[in-house]
């Protein structure tokens, strides 16, 4: 097979840019078959340039040649004494990665939506946000440096608020939107800052001039303004990926239709923070500081989150805060600098996530709309396809073998064990105190919802019985349970009898960070192995806990909470955080807006300015006004008067302006 | 030989006189008259100077003048005549149809 030709890179995102502009011009008279296929098209056809790049990329043999064969030269974008920027892209191994997660299953979300938003009004105006998307997403991992990431940063925000808003004529879909966007701003901010002090002292943006600066200059090592930049880029990746402190608009995000939640919220656009952060591992290294923040943050989220998920009802928001933890383990991976394992796990959760969340559409599809766990039950009978598949992405994701979360969740705790940071073992517990907890929210879900007896309202469902889903979108389901069982086969680890695939994939890019590989070499295998083993204890007790509850005795759970009431209470108001901010924040923020701007500046100075000039105009008018009395003698004098003061000047101006 | 500041004085009594019935009187026609005594007080001034100087533009500036009074006397009595018939009154402070 030939390799691509480099220009070709430019039409991944240029296709579904088209697709957008076509559907987003032409949509609203097209029909909908003709909507639906331009959307597939144009998402197909980047598909198939990745898979073309990838097998270029094979054909090459090592796999460290590809960054220097597809390198497209940038157009100039802009050009000022001291700094520039290009319309660059750049391809290395972690970009092939994501690459492959953002058009695949792109591309398996997009056949989905075709059959789940069939009955939907303004499908056009769906698929054209969608395709705009993918455009902004391709941008953001093709991007050679931190600007035009930035556009694919920002551009992907847009798309999320869009599409989250997608029913805006609902209230809450669209207050949801308006605060993804809003706490994404403060993350933005923070990115933006980094940008400015990467320019500050870098003079540029692109990741190859400022990562071989830094590898250039070891004193810098510990540096001050690294560390403020890499904190500041920590504040957006925590804004784009849902992490503490701006994790709060990802719950809520579950408003938007369901293919949007598996695309942008679960697989791809949440996962651009722990991207980006992998993609500055060079600057993340010389931070110690930074670093520790990441873990942390990973750490305390994964823990966090996943405690709220465990007494969730609604199908959508489990997996909501599902994702939330996931990511946080994902930044935990990076805070430890195992970043290969932190993407081998992005890659891992884009297959079961988007799973699980196109299983749970198939299921809420089945019973018209119905989110609410509490009335699913024994659906295993009525929709087999969806129950199977979904089986596949729960147990992925509670790490069971071998299953793929298994893999990515196992090496991701033992890189945090063997990390060198001072409190590995307590960011061990969490996340296996998070696995445990995972495991059994998976479960929980999964017995509610398939198991026990029907719970399903009768009246609601009077005219419209339960049913399957149509194929086209139980084939991307299928396709996604394959991934999610097999595809942590590329990471098994060397103490599994594997060769750690993805590890040395990525090893060029990572090759000089990696804080954890001196220490991988020295543990041996037993070590590892003990770990994966209590992971996979920990998981099955989540089963087994989950299955007591749920299944064996369904009522323990309603009456462990009774017990526990206060306990219950926190968990179940998810902390309160929602009602700190707003007391915190967001209220006293609008009694200054209310009071100060509103009062002080908008009525006093903006009105005021206006009315003063309004004022001021009409005094004018009301003095010459008075001239205009109607009275001839009045007119005269005032001639009188204007001919004496010319007479005056003539005689007197003379001597007057001849001194000045 | 009468000095020219006589004459000059003389004239800007005139033209005092005129300003002050000008702005005084009501009457149309008073006001009328008065601009005619303030023309001829600037006529004077022009014959003044014209004699001093020996010049005899001034003269005929003086000419034009009253060309251009006997001129205006017809279209403002013929003004004042139809303000006369529309309204039955002379006096300038209700012939107020400008007034804002």
């Amino acid at each position: 097979m030939n390799p691509m030709p480099a220009s070709y890179l430019w039409f991944i995102p240029l296709l579904p840019f088209a697709g957008f502009l076509i559907n987003g011009t032409l949509g609203r008279r097209l029909p909908r078959a003709v909507v639906g296929t331009v959307a597939l098209f144009f998402t197909a056809l980047p598909a198939a340039l990745v898979a073309w790049l990838w097998m270029t990329m094979c054909a090459a043999g090592a796999p460290s040649s590809i960054e220097s064969v597809i390198r497209p030269s940038g157009y100039e974008w802009i050009a000022i004494t001291g700094f520039h920027a290009d319309f660059a892209f750049s391809v290395d191994h972690l970009t092939m990665i994501m690459l492959a997660v953002v058009t695949g299953v792109g591309f398996l979300i997009h056949i989905y939506s075709v059959g789940y938003m069939g009955h939907e009004e303004g499908t056009w105006r769906f698929f054209a946000y969608l395709n705009l998307f993918m455009f902004f997403m391709s941008v953001l991992v093709l991007a050679a440096n931190f600007l035009l990431l930035f556009v694919g940063w920002e551009g992907v925000g847009l798309c999320s608020y869009l599409l989250i808003g997608f029913y805006f004529k609902k209230t809450s879909a669209a207050n949801a939107g308006k605060k993804a966007f809003i706490v994404n701003r403060i993350g933005d901010f923070g990115f933006l800052l980094a940008m400015f002090l990467l320019i500050a002292h870098f003079g540029s943006l692109g990741f190859t001039q400022v990562f071989s600066a830094i590898a250039q200059h070891p004193e810098w090592q510990d540096a001050q303004f690294l560390t403020a930049i890499a904190l500041l880029l920590v504040l957006g990746a925590a804004g784009k990926s849902a992490q503490i402190p701006l994790y709060i608009w990802l719950p809520d995000a579950m408003e938007g239709p369901t293919p949007v939640s598996a695309l942008i919220h679960a697989a791809t656009m949440v996962t651009a923070g722990v991207y980006m952060v992998a993609r500055c591992h060079v600057l993340f290294n010389s931070s110690p500081v930074a670093l520790t923040v990441v873990a942390c943050i990973g750490a305390a989220t994964a823990l966090f989150a996943a405690s709220i998920g465990m007494v969730q009802h609604d199908i959508k928001r489990v997996l909501a805060y599902s994702t939330i933890s996931q990511l946080g383990y994902m930044f935990l991976a990076c805070g430890v600098g195992a970043y290969a394992a932190g993407i081998f796990h992005l890659l891992t959760h884009a297959f079961f996530k988007a799973l699980l969340f196109l299983a749970a559409g198939s299921v809420i599809h089945a019973l018209s709309g119905e989110q609410d766990m509490r009335k699913m039950g024994g659906l295993r009978t009525r929709t087999p396809i969806t129950f199977w598949t979904m089986s596949a992405g729960v147990f992925a994701i509670a790490g069971i073998p071998p299953f793929a979360g298994f893999f990515s969740k196992d090496e991701i705790l033992y890189r945090t064990f063997t990390s060198p940071n001072p409190l590995h073992i307590v960011l061990w517990l969490a996340g296996l105190l998070t696995a445990g907890m995972t495991s059994f929210y998976m479960f929980r879900l999964w017995f509610k919802t398939f198991f026990g007896e029907p719970r399903v309202d009768p009246h609601a469902n009077a005219h419209h019985s339960i049913h399957e889903s149509p194929w086209i979108m139980l084939l991307p389901l299928c396709i996604l349970a394959l991934f999610s069982v097999a595809g942590g086969w590329i990471g098994i680890p060397a103490a599994l009898g594997g060769n750690n695939g993805i590890e040395r994939f990525l090893g060029p890019v990572f090759a000089n960070g990696a804080a954890g590989e001196a220490v991988v070499s020295t543990s041996g295998h037993g070590l590892e192995l003990a770990l994966a083993a209590i992971s996979v204890l920990v998981a099955l007790g989540g089963f087994y806990i989950a299955y007591v509850f749920y299944c064996e005795k369904p009522g323990t759970a309603a009456a462990l909470a009774e017990r526990h009431q206060p306990a219950y209470n926190l968990v179940n108001h998810k902390y309160w955080v929602d009602e700190f901010y707003n007391a915190s924040l967001i209220t006293p923020l609008l009694m200054f807006t209310r009071g100060v701007l509103e009062l002080v500046f908008e009525r006093g100075v903006v009105n005021g300015s206006a009315r003063a000039s309004a004022s001021a105009t009409r005094g004018l008018a009301w003095l010459t006004r008075k001239q205009i009395s109607g009275n001839i003698r009045s007119y005269a004098g005032w001639l009188a008067i204007g001919a004496a003061a010319v007479i005056a000047v003539m005689v007197f101006g003379n001597s007057l302006w001849g001194h000045l | 030989m009468v000095p020219t500041a006589y004459y000059l004085i003389l004239a800007a009594m005139l033209f005092s006189i005129g300003i002050a019935a000008f702005l005084i009187k009501r009457n149309v026609i008073t006001i009328f008259i008065s601009i005619e005594l303030m023309l001829n007080a600037v006529n004077l001034t022009f014959v003044a100077f014209a004699h001093m100087w020996h010049q005899v533009s001034g003269q005929i500036f003086v000419f034009f003048v009253m060309v251009v009074a006997a001129a205006e006397a017809a279209v403002g009595l013929a003004i004042i005549l139809s303000i006369f018939r529309t309204r039955q009154t002379l006096n300038v402070d209700e012939i107020d149809l400008m007034k804002s």
